[in-house]
């Protein structure tokens, strides 16, 4: 018979030398009575269930109310994107990223067009660099912000979904302003952008930048030391470092079992090194050291935006795309003058950018993880294969260790701190 | 006066009721309790499903439509707003969700993966949920905005008003066949061609 | 190959000194160092790159498959290795040869993190995964019959008709959807409804294959 051992805080939780609450287990660890386990039961929740953050679908084996087993079912949103990938040209895959992980469009857009440039050497400029650097992370603010939402929402707060949702659209309101889309922003070309920031542009993510970090501040305020919140979180989905790297974990569920890795440290790309930055890394594992995570990055994200913008004044004027003709199209104005350019413009789009025959692998680190896109080309226009390291799905797939021994209201809060996006899992 | 609410399987049941002054009057006032109440069962499967929640938000507030109110089980709801893609392996679950809502009920099929299969033209992919279920309004846009759900709403709200229950039809759901079909075989083959339901569609309500 | 490409990952010569034959042949691509390794080896491979001092890839980033347009050419099986404190990354790939079964073994024993990934590789591939405890469809349905999607054999559009597909879809149980494994918990069964009891009594659950 398992002994199951709550950590829980205090009402009033105490605060420790570092000015965290404190833990201060109240030796609720009793075994459950044997005469409770005799019955078994099997409960199924989803696919179409509110908390489980789309259609993903849970059959929980009950002990009682503890979870003895817990089997995820997942693919009831797959829609085949690894083999439409296989039919469509590098550039034409690019409005197919934004699908997968809806809620980072832009952040799948720039690990895609890294990737192909990888595979194909091209060398993008000093500027562009900058602007991914912007989408990524707001990407990871507008991610963050949903999972805090929808988080809250789980636990029984509705106040911070309302505030984060009016954070989210007034990011929305960027890169609609930038890309002409709120979510499907299909941002990146190889070799550069879709489209250079609208004048003034700048101004407005400063503002945001300036003023965002108020509501992260308040949502510290209302959570951190909130009892019922540390209650429903400390101690429960706990996952040590060994294990998070063991299930392949990546992301701030890695992180906040103690393991500090991260593709923008470790792996940099984008020239993340040259930018000040601090990777929050949790010790204990479990979905309050992953909510610390997740908001300590969004902080994180501001202080990187905020540099990026910097470095963006200081480029104002500098080329964006790269003037490799392979993979640029010609100026429209060109295009439509110039015989030779019309030519090179009809070809590349009806016949597209042939890679050479190789394969790469690249990962970028997303809000929910590491992000990896692995194209095998076998030198013609569309890949041979075009694999996506869903992060999300990795993860996902330790939830039956985390909700062994769980409560069955605890594995709401469980699923709710893996941060899975359906679309992502399922591709 | 039958002003038996017609009900499923007891239409052949209910006497035809020629519209009058009072069931026009009482269709107003029912319609219109209706219109301003719907509980939508919000079945969220993927990127529409953000823009669905960007709608019950703050800026957007669908709560002015009297749709605030969040139905999550099919038995209280009455209106299914499909939003997000739709594979074949969740074909059976909206299908069952669907027979679970009691009538009176409508569909939003929201963005274009629900109405059409959108993008998504491959083995894995419903084309079009009207092969699923009957929808009465679909939202165009991959995802549509929020506004553009709203005016789907409204529409559907325009759709419901002018409804009467003199009219024993409306809400008749004919199967073609033993399967559990709404269209024939054969026309679902037609729409799901490529580009087929986007230009064969001229069911929109 | 006998020149040694510029580039190439250390562990590559390493594991050549250690397996001999076993280490088929090794390529650098887009600065990503491959190695190809036959399909007997390949667990102890890994399991030597996991776990040999010096070598620590400790962390298993993807597995995947990729099956070339080529008919002739074999079905690979790729394992994306990463080592967290060394900080490199070594791409380790196993050839299948279509003709034969594809059956490569599991490193579930090795890595946690791969169970999904073998039975994801499993479902769109086929390829079998000798020692996984739990190998059967994850993003299609157990009772899938139109093959494995990701095979270049495989049409986009799926080998049925979309009203066969839709009819199919219509027909499937929600409930049939528990896994045998689900249905069989001991304790639990007694408590199921009759007509599932049943279906579980008749087997009626679709085959693996």
């Amino acid at each position: 018979m398992s002994t199951r051992t709550v950590e829980m805080a205090l009402a009033t939780p105490g605060l420790d030398d570092r000015g965290r609450p404190s833990r201060l287990p109240l030796g609720v660890g009793t075994a459950v009575d044997d005469d409770l386990g005799a019955e078994h039961m099997l409960v199924n929740i989803g696919p179409q269930h509110p908390a489980t953050h789309g259609v993903l679908r849970l059959v929980l084996e009950l002990e009682g109310e503890t979870v003895k087993r817990c089997i995820p079912h997942i693919g009831y949103l797959h829609s085949g994107f690894e083999k439409l990938g296989e039919y469509r040209h590098y550039n034409q895959i690019v409005p197919l990223t934004d699908r997968t992980d809806y809620l980072s469009p832009m952040a799948n857009n720039v690990c895609l067009a890294l990737a192909a440039e990888k595979l194909m050497g091209i060398e993008i400029t000093e500027r562009c660099q900058v602007l991914r650097v912007i989408a990524c992370e707001m990407s990871r603010v507008i991610s963050h912000l949903v999972w805090l939402g929808t988080t809250g929402i789980d636990l029984g707060a509705f106040t911070p979904f309302l505030w984060s949702f009016y954070q989210r659209e007034r990011i929305y309101n960027l890169q609609e302003a930038w890309t002409g889309a709120r979510l499907t922003t299909s941002l990146t070309r190889i070799g550069g952008m879709m489209a250079d920031v609208p004048d003034g542009w700048e101004a407005g993510l400063r503002d945001f930048t300036a003023t965002f970090t108020k509501t992260l501040d308040e949502v510290d305020t209302m959570f951190t030391r909130n009892s019922i919140w540390c209650g429903r979180t400390q101690g429960v989905g706990v996952l040590t470092a060994d294990e998070a790297i063991n299930y392949s974990l990546s992301g701030p569920m890695l992180r906040a079992s103690g393991v500090d890795y991260d593709v923008r440290k470790d792996r940099p790309y984008l020239g993340y090194e040259t930018y000040d930055f601090d990777v929050p890394v949790g010790e204990h594992g479990d979905i309050y050291d992953r909510y610390r995570v997740r908001l300590e990055e969004m902080y994180q994200s501001n202080r990187i935006l905020e540099q990026a913008l910097d470095r963006l004044a200081r480029l104002k004027g500098a080329p964006l795309n790269t003037d490799d003709h392979r993979v640029i199209l010609p100026p429209k104005g060109r295009a439509m003058s110039d015989m030779e350019a019309m030519i090179h413009h009809f070809k590349q789009v009806m016949e597209g950018v042939p890679a050479p025959a190789g394969e790469a692998y690249l990962g970028v680190e997303n809000p929910k993880g590491e992000l990896g896109y692995y194209f095998v080309a076998d030198g013609t226009a569309k890949p041979v294969r075009w694999r996506i390291r869903p992060p999300s799905f990795i993860n996902l797939a330790c939830l039956p260790k985390l909700c062994e021994g769980a409560l069955l209201s605890d594995v709401i809060a469980i699923n709710a701190s893996v941060d899975i996006v359906m679309g992502e899992i399922d591709r | 006066m039958g002003l038996t609410l017609p009900s499923d399987g007891e239409i052949a049941e209910v006497p035809a009721v020629s519209p009058n002054w009072l069931t026009t009057r009482l269709d107003f006032l029912v319609n219109w309790g209706r219109a301003n109440s719907l509980w939508p069962m919000p079945f969220g499967t993927a990127c529409c499903a953000i823009e669905f929640m960007a709608t019950a938000a703050g800026r957007f507030d669908i709560s002015r439509f009297g749709m605030e109110r969040m139905s999550f089980s099919p038995r209280q709801a009455d209106v299914l707003i499909c939003a997000g893609r739709l594979p074949f392996k969740l074909a059976p679950i909206i299908r069952r969700v669907w027979d679970q809502m009691p009538q009176p009920k409508w569909a939003i099929s929201m963005g274009a993966c629900a109405s059409t299969g959108g993008i998504f033209d491959t083995y894995a992919m419903v084309q079009g949920i009207d092969t699923i279920i009957p929808v009465d309004v679909y939202v165009p846009g991959c995802p549509p905005r929020p506004e553009g759900l709203m005016y789907g709403i409204m529409l559907l709200q325009k759709k419901i008003k002018g409804e009467t229950m003199a009219d024993p039809s409306l809400r008749q759901e004919l199967l073609v066949n033993d399967q559990g079909f709404f269209v024939p075989p054969a026309k679902i083959d037609e729409i799901s061609e490529p580009f087929g339901n986007s230009v064969h569609q001229t069911r929109s309500a | 190959m006998t020149a040694v490409a510029p580039g190439l990952s250390p562990s590559v010569e390493a594991l050549r000194a250690a397996f001999g034959s076993a280490v088929l042949r090794s390529a650098v691509s887009c600065g990503d160092s491959i190695v190809w390794v036959d399909r007997d080896r390949a667990h102890e491979v890994l399991a030597w790159l996991k776990n040999t001092p010096g070598q620590e890839f400790n962390y298993l980033t993807d597995i995947t498959a990729v099956d070339y347009r080529d008919p002739g050419q074999p079905l690979e099986v790729s394992y994306q290795l990463r080592s967290l404190g060394r900080k490199v990354d070594l791409r380790v790939k196993v050839p299948l040869d279509k003709a034969k079964p594809l059956t490569v073994d599991s490193v579930f024993d090795l890595w946690r993190g791969a169970d999904w990934l073998e039975r994801e590789v499993f479902d769109m591939f086929g390829v079998t995964f000798a020692g996984h405890p739990d190998l059967r469809r994850i993003l299609m349905w157990d009772t899938y019959a139109e093959g494995h999607p990701l095979r270049k054999d495989f049409p986009l559009r799926g080998n049925f008709t979309r009203a066969e597909q839709t009819r199919q879809a219509l027909a499937a149980n929600p409930e049939a959807h528990y896994s045998m494994e689900e249905l069989s918990i001991a304790d639990a069964f007694n408590e199921l409804p009759d007509d599932m009891k049943r279906r579980l009594l008749e087997g009626q659950r679709g085959e693996l294959r």
